[in-house]
């Protein structure tokens, strides 16, 4: 027996090598027992065949047992997780000493964290966050799988405090669709690096759907085309997200809680290996001075004040809609039976549900455009709000003269959601869970305020309306092919992209309009002289000649 | 307008003044047609390209033009361009009413002597006026990238830097539409013209 596994596993390692497009039809010729050399993904150079770890040749009850094997070995791990925000869902800005994070921002989608943890924690890197007990320094709690799965298969159910189902059940709820229970033991002999997949599974799905949140961060990134983009094509460079967010220690660069917008400076560039930067940036591989060819120079002078970004993700949510505006006000209307129910719009995407509100979504949107220096200021709980202005969830900070911003495209995400009348500041609610208090179970305002704001210990006045509220999300990816990027005339003409970017000078664009007042004037009245006087010489020589 | 005076032929215009007058013209043409479409006046090549042509004409241009005044200094033409208030009054009252009545040409075109005291003046300008501030305010313009080496970008802005550049245009085209018509302002219509092409003035004796 172990001869002809031997020769499978090398029949195996060949085909990975030299036939990568045919190492699935080689497993799937493999005998019952699962053949150890495919479980490397192909292709893969790794030393470690996990299948043939001792600790990992065994069946799994939980996530965290999972863990605890993977961490007789990695001995680090769960403590490099336990730093990251992936982890604590928290990030102090050291330049605005705002606390932000998923566990503390309110934002204008699903709104807030607390008392919905088991439901939200579906993308915490952990078990068993549940409630505002959950104990942030078990090295078990930490949940390997969700970023280092290889097969596909597993996959962590909203309203189970992170974890994967351990046997099969309905999800949705009432949907008839069954989500299988993950073979752990599988899984875990097949971990390996992370993947669009994996990174995809939260990230893509931000704001509670695919395509939702950013509008350049979707489930179309998972096997995108040139088009989409460039740089993780399928036929092309074949990007996964680690590529750019490459990561050290498990901390994960590029956090958009503090952006790098990188002030090129005259001949410094920030390379990778060169320099201690962020690697999430174009400039980590592009160069301050990136552009090639006839207009070179003018190109890269323009990124002096431009983003890369701006001129090359022309337009965002290129393959599928994103959602553009989330009006709670509207939630909660039920059907004549007393049913909540949901609406298309004419395109076939969400436009009512009954547990959410209105939505708008777009596709193949223009961003706005905004300096941006990467410091970004946040509404949060504690803030005093303006209820007669729109509430700038974030606001972007940066100017023409700061010597630090760049322009960049966001998206503008707007809505409206519950604030508190009597002390003008945002509100969290409880959306789901099997209590009464869950807005998506009872559809009572009154209680899932109330319930949210006695689970963060905050004052409630008792009086809440709803108040408009917007928020920026910066647009960084889906990076176009060159022959897709801006061209000169989508901001060079009248109106123009960048209208309402100001101190700009932006020929074709901008012109002195009095200089041109007078200009053709003064050229009109020149060449209506020139006529008169030419007239008048053929005139007075006619007369000449008649009288002669 | 005038075919009854007796005329003679004079050589005014040597094979390289004519080479440069009609290329220089060709180019400024272009320019004016580019430029007034990147600063957003009409769309005719296309932003990009009119931005393309415009550069390659203005360095076509800048040489010419290290050729001209080499030329000039060599030859002593340049004196061609000495201001004159001489008989500068007699001009303008010629332009105004004498060339209606077919009243004599004040001025005795001569080769060393080919720009009558208006031309001299309205040159004399294009030359110190005109070109200084559409090349200052252009080269600054295509260097735009550059103001930070050049340690000029505290005192300048793009705005003001084609405010100038636009400035200089307009004096151009301004100039450019009185130029042609004065052209046909010769012993006949076509007479200067002519004599821009072949060399050959036909001027009263």
């Amino acid at each position: 027996m172990i001869p002809i596994r031997d020769w499978l596993a090398r029949l195996g390692l060949f085909m990975a090598l030299a036939l990568p497009g045919l190492a699935c039809a080689a497993t799937d010729a493999a005998p019952a027992e699962p053949a150890k050399a495919a479980t490397k993904p192909a292709g893969s150079a790794t030393t470690a065949d996990h299948a043939k770890f001792e600790a990992l040749r065994k069946p799994f009850a939980s996530g965290p047992e999972v863990t605890r094997a993977c961490l007789s070995c990695h001995t680090e791990a769960a403590r490099q997780v336990h730093k990251t925000k992936h982890w604590t869902w928290e990030f102090l800005n050291p330049e605005t000493s705002q606390r932000l994070g998923k566990k503390n921002v309110i934002n204008n989608f699903c709104t807030a964290v607390p008392s919905n943890y088991a439901f939200c924690t579906a993308c915490h890197v952990g078990y068993g966050w549940k409630d505002q007990n959950f104990d942030f320094g078990a090295e078990a709690n930490v949940d390997c799988l969700v970023c280092h799965d290889t097969t596909g298969t597993y996959r962590k159910i909203p309203g189970l405090a992170g974890h994967p189902t351990y046997k099969d059940m309905e999800f949705p709820p009432g949907s008839g669709r069954i989500a299988k229970a993950p073979d752990l033991t599988r899984i875990a002999q097949r971990v390996g690096k992370t993947s669009r997949t994996t990174c995809g599974a939260c990230h893509f799905y931000g704001g509670g759907g695919d395509a939702v949140k950013h509008g350049d961060l979707d489930s179309s990134l998972t096997q995108p085309g040139k088009y989409l983009d460039i740089h993780m094509a399928k036929d092309g460079l074949n990007f996964s997200c680690g590529t750019c967010h490459m990561t050290t220690g498990h901390e994960v660069p590029g956090s958009r809680y503090a952006v790098t917008v990188e002030k090129s400076e005259a001949g410094r560039a920030h390379m990778r290996g060169r320099d201690d930067g962020n690697p999430a940036t174009c400039q980590a591989c592009h160069g301050n001075k990136p552009h090639e060819g006839r207009q070179a120079a003018r190109l890269n002078a323009h990124a002096v004040k431009l983003a890369c970004q701006t001129c090359h993700i022309p337009e965002y949510a290129r393959a599928q809609p994103t959602k553009m505006m989330w009006d709670w006000s509207t939630a909660g209307k039920l059907d004549k039976d007393g049913k909540p129910f949901k609406l298309k719009d004419a395109a076939g995407h969400d436009a009512y549900d009954s547990k959410k509100g209105d939505f708008r979504y777009e596709s193949n949107v223009i961003p706005e455009y905004v300096w941006f220096n990467g410091k970004v200021d946040y509404t949060l709980r504690e803030t005093r709000l303006d209820p007669d202005q729109v509430v700038r969830i974030n606001r972007f900070d940066g100017g023409p003269d700061d010597g630090k911003s760049k322009v960049w495209p966001i998206k503008r995400f707007v809505g409206k959601q519950p604030y508190d009348v009597g002390n003008n500041q945002l509100l969290v609610f409880n959306t789901w869970g099997q209590n009464d208090t869950a807005f998506w179970t009872n559809f009572n305002w009154d209680k899932a305020i109330e319930h949210g704001m006695r689970e963060i210990g905050a004052e409630f006045s008792g009086q809440y309306a709803f108040v408009s509220t917007e928020m920026s999300w910066p647009i960084t990816h889906m990076v176009a092919p060159k022959a897709d990027a801006l061209a000169c005339k989508q901001c060079h003409t009248a109106p123009g992209r960048l209208d309402a970017v100001p101190g700009l000078h932006i020929p074709g664009r901008h012109a002195n309009p009095l200089l041109d007042r007078i200009g053709w004037s003064l050229a009109g009245l020149t060449l209506l002289g020139v006529i008169a006087h030419g007239a008048g010489r053929v005139y007075m020589n006619r007369k000449r000649g008649n009288r002669q | 307008m005038s075919t009854h005076a007796p005329t003679e032929r004079i050589y005014v215009f040597k094979r390289f003044e004519r080479f440069w007058h009609w290329s220089q013209a060709l180019l400024i043409i272009t320019l004016m047609l580019t430029g007034f479409e990147v600063h957003g006046s009409y769309a005719l090549f296309g932003f990009e390209r009119a931005v393309d042509i415009h550069t390659v004409a203005a360095w076509s241009l800048v040489t010419l033009w290290v050729f001209a005044i080499f030329w000039h200094i060599t030859t002593g033409e340049w004196k061609q361009y000495i201001p004159t208030f001489d008989k500068v009054g007699a001009m303008a009252r010629y332009y105004l009413t004498g060339i209606f009545t077919n009243a004599p040409h004040p001025f005795k075109q001569t080769v060393v002597r080919k720009h009558n005291p208006l031309q001299r003046l309205a040159y004399l300008s294009f030359w110190l006026m005109m070109s200084p501030l559409i090349w200052f305010s252009g080269w600054f313009y295509l260097f735009h990238d550059r103001w930070v080496d050049w340690g000029v970008d505290a005192y300048l802005s793009l705005e003001w830097v084609a405010f100038f550049h636009t400035l200089g245009a307009f004096m151009i085209l301004i100039f450019f539409i009185a130029h042609v018509y004065l052209t046909t302002t010769g012993h006949t219509v076509t007479s200067h013209i002519r004599a821009m092409l072949t060399g050959w003035e036909e001027v009263e004796k």
